[in-house]
């Protein structure tokens, strides 16, 4: 299955735009019953899909610039498919689906081996150190579309892919087989106050992520957009979000360079 | 006491002796297994992994021993494919420490998986284009190969040999077992380069990733081929600790002489391959993906990952103990054999430990720092859980059967009971 003929879901950032508020990670906690502990201050035992990262340029005071930077699960297609995470997984308990270009996690068929966490040079893939303990009557609360997980494996961001289901679901019942924009959009882009997460099909040239972004779909998505960028563009795990930025300083923080003496 | 077990014609220390060791090393062993327990009933949350470091000391003790366990494999090849015939007099105990090293590894990945009663996943939904699903199903079959190979020792017992069925299946099992080595061999010249292949095919991680041929990328060799050189070095490295322990010569020095040689050239070979892999690496590979070779030895806490962990890897313990393994002066000095074979097996598990953990410790985005990482005392107890059962093991196998067929001609007994 060709994934430039079928949907392909992605991001656009506009680190312009980006605050720094933490709307989207709250959003994005909530909406996909992210598990939290009573002392979440050691980030690297906690889960958080979407991270929100503080980017400077190293320079001193007057010439200090900072810019944050979120960062949900890359969705990387990799070549055709072979996303870092996914062919490593020794039980096919990740997926990418050709269909919508998502990576997907099955909580009940991950083990816990971790592997696609070593993997992932992004951090999005986190373990359930722990099994999730909600405060009294927070569970009432919690989203009934997206199953919670247990303790010992695996989970990360789907570009809240309960949402895609629920919304396919809605258009397959009025006959329909198509999506609008707007019927498909992930918690944190609806969150975001400063609209600088935007989202949609990369590869419909009406989706406002197609015309931001401007993916060269011949060359594995590189970006048109002179502005816009992707992580780790050099280690070919094409990515689908895509960053913009008018400050050349952040479009390089993206990748590493060699330099050259 | 149980001198009825005791093969004839060698000496044993006396049983309470005996028990006071196995007593004190069961305490260790008992330690390993409380911290086994805290981990099944409580998680992994008991570690001190975090989800920078899902790799850690348990992967890395895993790669390790199956390392050092390839001496099994690469002996029985020397044996009973090239038709090496001296090294029937060690082959035994090679298969002895494969058996252990390969069960421990077998225990440790049991333990290190977060949902362990899921662990057959691997096997059932098994995803063929991961190594890991490589590596778990040519280590199942060759830990069963390993048992078929240990079992004919067990059955040699004085009392089992006295059951003519076990007499007899004992004989014929000797008689196949050119088969199974062969087997044994096919299965880990895969499982040692899947291993090799669990970092190398990491293109997301810089300094693990290799390029290679078709879907095997250069660690894949490198490892089986480490693989071979160094597990027989730990082959020799345990027998001579054995021998110090039980004072007593236990194996001829031409045997062990001989495969020192073959170590020694199958180590030069391989470091001589290691040096090439790493040069390419560090000036191509990581170059295009935009490392520069300090990159990855620059700037980490402590300098725990400085660039001496390559010279370490590769000179002192890589091409220091070839040139002495090759030499034959220095390979018949007992005490500078030793130390050859010694830092052999250290270079290999050095080798398993940056593979393992700097590939993770690495920043790879811009803005990330070094990761650091500490085991916690349940991560040590467990590593340490089966060199406690590895050494029981060999205790209870060197006094009940006959592993050294040279031993009672190296010890005669007065009175030749």
């Amino acid at each position: 299955m060709d994934q430039q003929k079928n949907k392909k879901y992605g991001m656009v950032i506009d680190l312009d735009k980006c605050t720094g508020c933490g709307s989207c990670m709250v959003a994005c906690m909530a909406e996909n019953n992210v598990p939290f502990r009573e002392d979440d201050t050691d980030k690297l035992l906690s889960v958080s899909w979407m991270q929100v990262y503080r980017l400077s340029n190293g320079k001193a005071f007057p010439h200090t610039e900072e810019c944050y930077l979120p960062r949900p699960c890359q969705q990387c297609e990799g070549h055709h498919g072979h996303s870092p995470c996914v062919s490593v997984c020794p039980a096919t308990a990740t997926d990418y689906d050709m269909h919508t270009g998502i990576v997907s996690q099955i909580y009940t068929r991950c083990f816990g081996c971790r592997y696609c966490m070593a993997a992932c040079p992004y951090h999005v893939r986190q373990f359930n150190w722990w099994d999730p303990v909600w405060p009294t009557g927070m569970e009432r609360s919690l989203n009934p579309d997206v199953s919670v997980r247990m303790r010992g494996v695996v989970e990360k961001c789907s570009f809240c892919f309960s949402r895609y289901q629920t919304s396919m679901n809605k258009a397959f019942l009025e006959g329909r087989r198509e999506l609008e924009e707007h019927e498909y959009q992930t918690a944190c882009t609806q969150a975001c106050p400063a609209g600088a997460i935007i989202f949609g099909d990369l590869n419909n040239p009406k989706h406002a992520v197609h015309k931001l972004a401007q993916p060269d779909l011949a060359h594995e998505g590189k970006p048109r957009n002179p502005k816009a960028f992707r992580l780790l563009e050099r280690l070919g795990t094409n990515t689908k979000v895509y960053y913009l930025s008018s400050r050349e300083w952040v479009r390089k923080a993206g990748d590493n360079e060699v330099k050259i003496a | 006491m149980d001198s009825a077990l005791i093969p004839k014609g060698v000496k044993r220390c006396p049983i309470g002796q005996f028990a006071l060791f196995i007593a004190v090393v069961g305490a260790v062993l008992l330690w390993g297994v409380v911290a086994m327990l805290l981990i099944y009933f409580k998680g992994l949350n008991q570690t001190n992994m975090n989800n920078a470091y899902g790799f850690a000391l348990w992967i890395w003790a895993d790669l390790a021993v199956i390392a050092l366990g390839g001496g099994a494999f690469f002996t029985g090849l020397l044996r009973y494919i090239i038709g090496k015939d001296e090294l029937k007099n060690i082959i035994n105990y090679a298969v002895l420490i494969g058996f252990v090293c390969y069960s421990s590894a077998l225990l440790i990945l049991a333990i290190d998986v977060g949902q362990p009663l899921r662990a057959w996943f691997i096997f059932w939904h098994a995803n063929v284009h991961s190594m890991l699903t490589e590596v778990a199903f040519c280590l199942t079959c060759y830990f069963g190969v390993l048992t078929i190979e240990y079992v004919p020792l067990v059955l040699e017992n004085r009392q089992v040999d006295k059951v003519p069925f076990f007499h007899h299946l004992s004989h014929n099992m000797h008689g196949i077992m050119a088969i199974f080595a062969a087997t044994g061999a096919f299965l880990s010249f895969f499982h040692q380069g899947s291993l090799g292949g669990v970092s190398g095919v990491l293109f997301g991680r810089p300094f693990g990733f290799r390029t290679g041929i078709n879907i095997w990328p250069w660690t894949f060799f490198l490892y089986t081929w480490s693989a071979a050189a160094c597990g027989p070095c730990f082959t020799i490295l345990i027998t001579r600790i054995t021998e110090m322990v039980t004072r007593k010569k236990l194996v001829k020095d031409n045997v062990i002489d001989l495969l020192a040689k073959i170590a020694g050239w199958m180590l030069l070979t391989y470091i001589i391959a290691k040096i090439i892999d790493t040069v390419y690496w560090a000036t191509v590979t990581a170059p295009a993906m935009g490392f520069t070779l300090m990159d990855f030895y620059s700037n980490n806490p402590g300098s725990a990952y400085g660039i001496w962990i390559l010279i370490a890897e590769v000179g002192i313990c890589g091409l220091l103990p070839a040139v002495m393994l090759v030499s034959s002066g220095i390979r018949r000095n007992p005490t500078l054999l030793f130390i050859a074979v010694t830092l052999a097996a250290i270079g290999a598990c050095l080798n398993r430990w940056v593979m393992v953990l700097q590939t993770q410790a690495v920043p790879v985005l811009s803005f990330e720092e070094w990761f650091t990482y500490m085991p916690s005392w349940q991560e040590i107890a467990t590593t340490i859980l089966p060199v406690a059962y590895g050494i029981i093991m060999i205790a209870l196998s060197y006094r009940y059967l006959p592993i050294f067929p040279q031993e009672r001609e190296l010890n005669p007994i007065e009175g030749g009971k």
